[in-house]
């Protein structure tokens, strides 16, 4: 990780610390259940979030970014209640204030490099495409180094290559807040170093608050802070799990 | 980049589906609504051109193949009849007829034999030249003329009747004096002589050279008797001119020679039942119908078969219209991941249902553009094309 990835100047982001308390989450017909007494997280920090399969990382990043609501608890991101908003609401908080980065990449298939990076100003009406954005999505491309396969669609790219377009496309609306989620789980270790370049290069550039969700122990050195949900998925029988995750700080 | 832009980029990519999709919405539809327009303009055509000829006799047999026969000019001619049936129906004073031969063709067009009689029945004016004045005479139907680019003073070859057929009938070059006005009837896709020029290209009658005149023994024959007998170096004219004109003879009785419809036409009801009687009681070997109702006996037949067709055309609209609701729903299934991924996004559930149905409008609106065009065209088309098919498809 010793590669420094140069990203486009821009205005610092407004950094936003993010409050989870007495939080409670189920899934419809289903066992699991997800229960945090207390959690804070820094703004600007790179976070990593580790824990065996099924334990609860994607969720507790799902319910930060609203995509899902708690049954019970407070959600605070900044200023903002996230755990009282409407529907519209979050979804117009996320795609404003979070980029979301993805495991598989989740690239749109029939788009191309540049089609894919604009997607979050085709789909949601709260934002609006300036002729600024488009500059700052093609600075990114290029900075990404995907300047000369801006018309290529994604089947197209390799892997790194698909992974850095899902990254441009988390970073187009200048959001406050980074999630990813397993981003270098389908990479070999020279993207997965990469990747993970990238990511910390806009977090100490921009600002931006990073949270990404992992199992592997091997990338963890880059961040601030490891939440551990070894101990933290409480099951059908909550009473006899602790309510706080594990943490770290390196 | 909006969302509408996305719809055609996912149609753009996806071109196989969408082509499939498509054409199975276009030819679901197209189909049923061709037949419907071809069927009811068919009825429309030919009841109005039945209706517009109240009686027809022929020889016994199918009164539709006479009916078609007559008022189409079909190519599957009933028997003849001999020409003596119209002075038959002349002398009871009950009806008018109008003599119909048509069996042979010319550049496949039918050749009609009549007297000028039809012209005036048809309520069929002149658009150029004249009508019928001389033996080889003949006046074209307006598609006709159209069609091989013919006008007054141009020539027109009858077909042969059999082209390996080398002792068979010459084909008579005639001369075309007249176009008629376009009249949306079987009239503009026929070649009208008169009767007798008809007889001329069955070879009834026929001119040639003056035997009498002629020296040489290959073509004439004295027999024993001192009259001349003309052998088969003596060639017929194949043109009637001025200069041939009166060579030109019809061999045996004028009443023998063969006709295939009349069209009789009573001044009122009275008359035109006393005729019916008349071909009822008096004659076995022919036939007096009344195309209105035979054409009705036709098209009730036909509306009955239209019924299955129907029952077919709904069923498979059905059928269609289940695959197309389960190819969109494993599209839909495909794509899963990818309406997942736009609302991890940020896009609202309203925006992805507009997406997809939107992607499902497209698909029918442009089916919907092709089969309009098409349908357009089909209605266009669809008097000539019924026309052919009754005229054409006869034989």
């Amino acid at each position: 990780m010793n590669q420094k990835t140069e990203l486009p100047i821009t205005a610092r982001r407004l950094m936003i610390p993010i409050h989870l308390e007495q939080l409670e989450f189920r899934y419809p017909r289903s066992d699991f259940l997800l229960k945090i007494d207390q959690l804070a997280i820094e703004a600007g920090s790179r976070v990593a979030i580790v824990g065996p399969s099924g334990s609860g990382k994607t969720t507790l990043l799902n319910l930060m970014a609203g995509i899902c609501s708690p049954q019970q608890g407070r959600i605070q991101i900044g200023s903002h209640a996230v755990s009282t908003m409407s529907d519209a609401e979050r979804r117009n908080f996320r795609i404003s204030r979070i980029g979301m980065v993805f495991q598989q990449f989740e690239l749109v298939d029939y788009l191309n490099t540049e089609e894919n990076i604009l997607l979050p100003f085709a789909i949601n009406q709260s934002i609006r495409l300036s002729p600024e954005d488009r500059q700052y999505a093609e600075s990114l491309a290029v900075q990404m180094g995907l300047g000369d396969k801006i018309r290529r669609l994604p089947h197209r790219l390799s892997q790194g290559e698909q992974q850095r377009v899902a990254i441009c496309r988390a970073l187009v609306t200048r959001p406050s807040l980074i999630f990813a989620d397993e981003p270098t789980g389908n990479l070999d270790p020279k993207n997965k170093t990469r990747i993970l370049d990238i990511l910390f290069g806009v977090n100490r550039e921009e600002g931006q608050t990073l949270i990404v969700v992992t199992h592997d122990t091997q990338i963890l050195d880059g961040f601030e802070r490891i939440i551990d949900f070894q101990d933290f998925t409480v099951d059908a029988n909550p009473a006899s799990q602790p309510d706080r995750p594990r943490e770290s700080q390196s | 980049m909006s969302w509408t832009k996305l719809v055609i980029r996912y149609i753009q990519f996806h071109k196989l589906k969408t082509v499939v999709l498509v054409a199975s919405i276009f030819l679901t539809t197209f189909l049923p609504i061709t037949i419907l327009i071809l069927l009811s303009e068919f009825n429309e055509k030919i009841i109005s051109r039945a209706q517009s000829t109240p009686m027809v006799i022929g020889a016994e047999g199918s009164p539709l193949d006479l009916t078609l026969h007559a008022i189409y000019f079909s190519s599957k001619q009933p028997d003849p009849i001999r020409f003596a049936t119209i002075e038959e129906i002349r002398q009871t004073g009950w009806a008018r007829p109008v003599p119909i031969y048509s069996r042979y063709t010319a550049r496949q067009f039918p050749i009609v034999g009549t007297s000028l009689d039809y012209f005036q029945f048809r309520n069929l004016p002149l658009a150029e030249g004249e009508s019928l004045s001389r033996l080889g005479d003949c006046v074209l139907g307006s598609e006709v003329a159209r069609q091989l680019q013919l006008g007054p003073g141009d020539r027109l070859l009858s077909d042969p009747e059999n082209i390996l057929d080398l002792a068979g009938h010459y084909p008579l070059k005639m001369l075309v004096r007249g176009v008629l006005e376009p009249s949306s009837t079987p009239d503009d896709w026929g070649v009208f002589v008169d009767l007798k020029t008809s007889w001329v290209i069955e070879g009834l009658g026929h001119g040639h050279q003056n035997l009498e005149e002629e020296t040489d023994d290959l073509k004439v024959e004295v027999r024993s008797d001192g009259t001349l007998q003309a052998t088969a170096a003596v060639l017929p004219y194949m043109e009637i001119t001025d200069n041939n004109i009166d060579s030109f003879h019809f061999h045996g009785e004028t009443a023998d020679f063969p006709i295939t419809a009349v069209i009789a036409v009573a001044p009122d009801e009275k008359n035109e039942t006393l005729l019916m009687g008349h071909f009822q009681v008096v004659d076995n070997e022919t036939q007096l119908v009344q195309p209105v109702v035979v054409i009705d006996e036709l098209m009730s037949l036909v509306f009955q078969v239209k019924k299955f067709f129907d029952l077919n055309a709904v069923l498979i609209a059905l059928a269609t219209l289940f695959l197309l609701i389960l190819v969109l729903v494993l599209s839909q299934r495909l794509r899963m991941r990818e309406m997942q991924t736009m609302f991890k996004l940020g896009c609202s559930r309203g925006t992805i249902l507009r997406l997809q149905f939107s992607e499902i409008a497209i698909l029918f609106l442009v089916s919907s553009v092709l089969v309009a065009l098409a349908v357009w065209g089909v209605w266009l088309m669809a008097g000539n094309v019924v026309q052919s098919l009754l005229i054409g498809s006869q034989g």
